[in-house]
């Protein structure tokens, strides 16, 4: 099981002062990890592929924008037209963040349907919650640069849901915006924090590895590894296993940017923005649909930001709601027929979000709403006391090892 | 349990080589390409853009500049000196023993025309921009330009005579569209 020794003297009088390379050795080579693994484990390393993207495109385009309002939207047309290679790295920069987005809700969604949050990885549940919600502010900040119609309305209606607060909602609107509406000073700080955030990201990221590797990761059988019987060194096992997801992962990625590479955007974005007109049909970048009808569906504007911003914060309690013992949704059949129905109430949400607000949408909307709370909020609770689930293998190698008891996952 | 597969995939280690050792060095060879080739289009973004190429020359009209008078034009976002020469300063120009410069050029070699003088403003030391373009600057020892950052004198030819610079102030490409045209670039 242990990395072999380093054999390069220079390496050797190195890691001596500065032991990255037996950290790299013993995290990223030796580090044991459940052998029963399957692909939905890739989600994690494709989620930091996706941000070292997303950093390296963002750098260089950095360098190409222009944060103000009379040339943000010619910068970026600049750089689609004049700049080497700019469409390509803009159209990277932009179906990554969807794709960035897409990695992570599966990633997020495989922790929900294997108990990856329960015990004792209730800390690496949070900072991946927080990774999350760094994600959507910088998401959301990045599509007010290019200043399009729809960056503009974006980020007029997401900085008003804090005039929902009471007493001081309006004083803290008018400080996000640093003056009386979305304008100059708005865009530039949002252009400054949409370059800070990343790093911030990568910092948690760091901490979310940390607490990864102090108990391991989480298996499809959800028990715990008990001896060196049940896990396989990371490489080249799962470098392997994550290289040909990536690969995977670049086939839908590429074709998205050389084919569809607009598919995703609103294309009134490609108008510059107009403080005097909303367009007509207003709605966010698909990651946020489900989060948008929340809002929509409760009628009160006040109570409809708090569920919006709590049907994110009570993710941050899960591992309490949950009351179940047993971790894979795999030996919970009830649960396991719940998660489904939990996954298709989201993404209900999520095309409730895209459709105007008008006729049965609104009714569907305040179903699939209050289903989502009451899921987390009472089934979880109650499913976990009364369920029976079925029996546990003793190890991850048993099932294995007896050659029956083939999991219908 | 890991050392038993190693045994196994390295079983065949008599030739110096394994499967797997191929293998390993067939995805990193392919690894290193495709970053490589990656990164190309981020590097390549850096390298001036179309808009700046294309206004990578400019055109001067040399008509309101008398003799004795010089003009200072930007181009490529660099000073451009223009200055229509006095028959002094052309036949100093031409008397300088070209075996005793530091960079040896002919004024032939330097000019288009006799009567005109186009170099790059940007002292060759350092890239700090010559004085001598108005009458009042000071032209050094040599009736040229003087850079005042760290003392070098140009002659009227813009070459290097006294002073830290190693090179000739640069003759940018430039040509004669008319007598009182020209195009830099």
């Amino acid at each position: 099981m242990s990395a072999p020794a380093i054999n390069n003297r220079f390496l050797k009088w190195f890691d001596d002062r500065l032991p990255v390379v037996s950290f790299m050795q013993h995290e990223l080579h030796e580090y044991p990890t459940p052998k029963n693994l399957n692909y939905w484990w890739n989600f994690g390393s494709l989620a930091g592929i996706c941000l070292v993207i997303m950093i390296a495109t963002g750098v260089v385009l950095a360098m190409q924008y222009t944060p103000h309002v009379s040339l943000a939207f010619l910068s970026v047309e600049r750089i689609m037209r004049d700049v080497n290679y700019g469409w390509l790295l803009r159209y990277l920069h932009m179906n990554g963040a969807s794709m960035f987005f897409l990695v992570v809700y599966i990633h997020v969604f495989r922790g929900l349907y294997y108990g990856s949050y329960k015990s004792p990885r209730e800390v690496l549940w949070w900072l991946g919650l927080v990774i999350l919600l760094l994600m959507m502010a910088t998401a959301f900040m990045g599509y007010v640069l290019p200043w399009g119609q729809m960056s503009f309305w974006a980020a007029t209606v997401i900085t008003n849901l804090f005039s929902a607060f009471p007493l001081v909602g309006e004083p803290i609107v008018t400080w996000l915006w640093g003056g009386f509406s979305v304008d100059n000073p708005t865009l530039n700080r949002f252009y400054a924090l949409h370059y800070l955030l990343p790093f911030v990201i990568v910092g948690v990221v760091v901490l979310h590895l940390i607490a990864l590797h102090k108990h391991g990761s989480n298996n499809p059988l959800g028990i715990p590894h008990k001896g060196p019987q049940d896990s396989i060194p990371f490489h080249p096992y799962y470098t392997v296993k994550d290289l040909f997801g990536l690969g995977v992962f670049f086939i839908v990625y590429m074709a998205l940017v050389f084919f569809a590479p607009n598919m995703l955007v609103e294309p009134i974005n490609y108008v510059p923005a107009d403080p005097l007109v909303t367009p007509p049909h207003i709605v966010p970048e698909w990651y946020f649909l489900p989060y948008y009808a929340i809002l929509r569906s409760i009628p009160d504007k006040l109570l409809g930001v708090i569920a919006m911003f709590g049907s994110l914060l009570i993710l941050f309690v899960l591992p309490w709601l949950d009351t179940s013992k047993v971790r894979s949704a795999r030996f919970r059949p009830i649960y396991k027929k719940l998660f489904w129905v939990f996954l298709a109430d989201c993404i209900i949400l999520g095309w409730v979000g895209y459709n105007p607000p008008e006729g049965h949408f609104i009714v569907i909307g305040q179903i699939a709403t209050a289903y989502y709370f009451l899921h987390l909020l009472v089934i979880m609770p109650i499913v976990g006391k009364v369920e029976r689930t079925r029996p546990l293998p003793d190890s991850i190698s048993a099932p294995v090892l007896k050659g029956a008891h083939k999991e219908k996952a | 349990m890991a050392s038993t597969v190693h045994s196994t995939a390295h079983g065949a280690h008599g030739d110096g080589g394994t499967r797997r050792d191929f293998l390993y060095l067939a995805t990193g060879a392919m690894g290193a390409i495709g970053a490589g080739l990656a990164a190309w289009p981020l590097v390549d973004s850096m390298n001036p853009s179309a808009e700046v190429l294309a206004v990578s020359s400019t055109e001067v009209d040399l008509a309101p500049v008398a003799v004795g008078m010089a003009l200072t034009v930007k181009w490529r976002g660099k000073p451009v000196f223009v200055r229509h020469r006095t028959d002094k300063e052309i036949k100093e120009a031409e008397d300088v023993n070209v075996a005793e410069l530091r960079d040896p050029q002919t004024d032939k070699a330097r000019t288009e025309k006799p009567g005109w003088i186009v170099v790059v403003g940007i002292c060759t030391h350092l890239g700090c921009v010559p004085l001598g373009q108005k009458p009042t600057d000071p032209r050094g020892d040599y009736g040229g330009w003087f850079c005042p950052c760290h003392g070098s004198h140009y002659d009227t030819s813009g070459r290097i005579r006294k002073g830290p610079a190693p090179k000739n102030l640069a003759v940018p490409a430039y040509t004669f569209l008319s007598d009182s045209k020209v195009k830099i670039g």
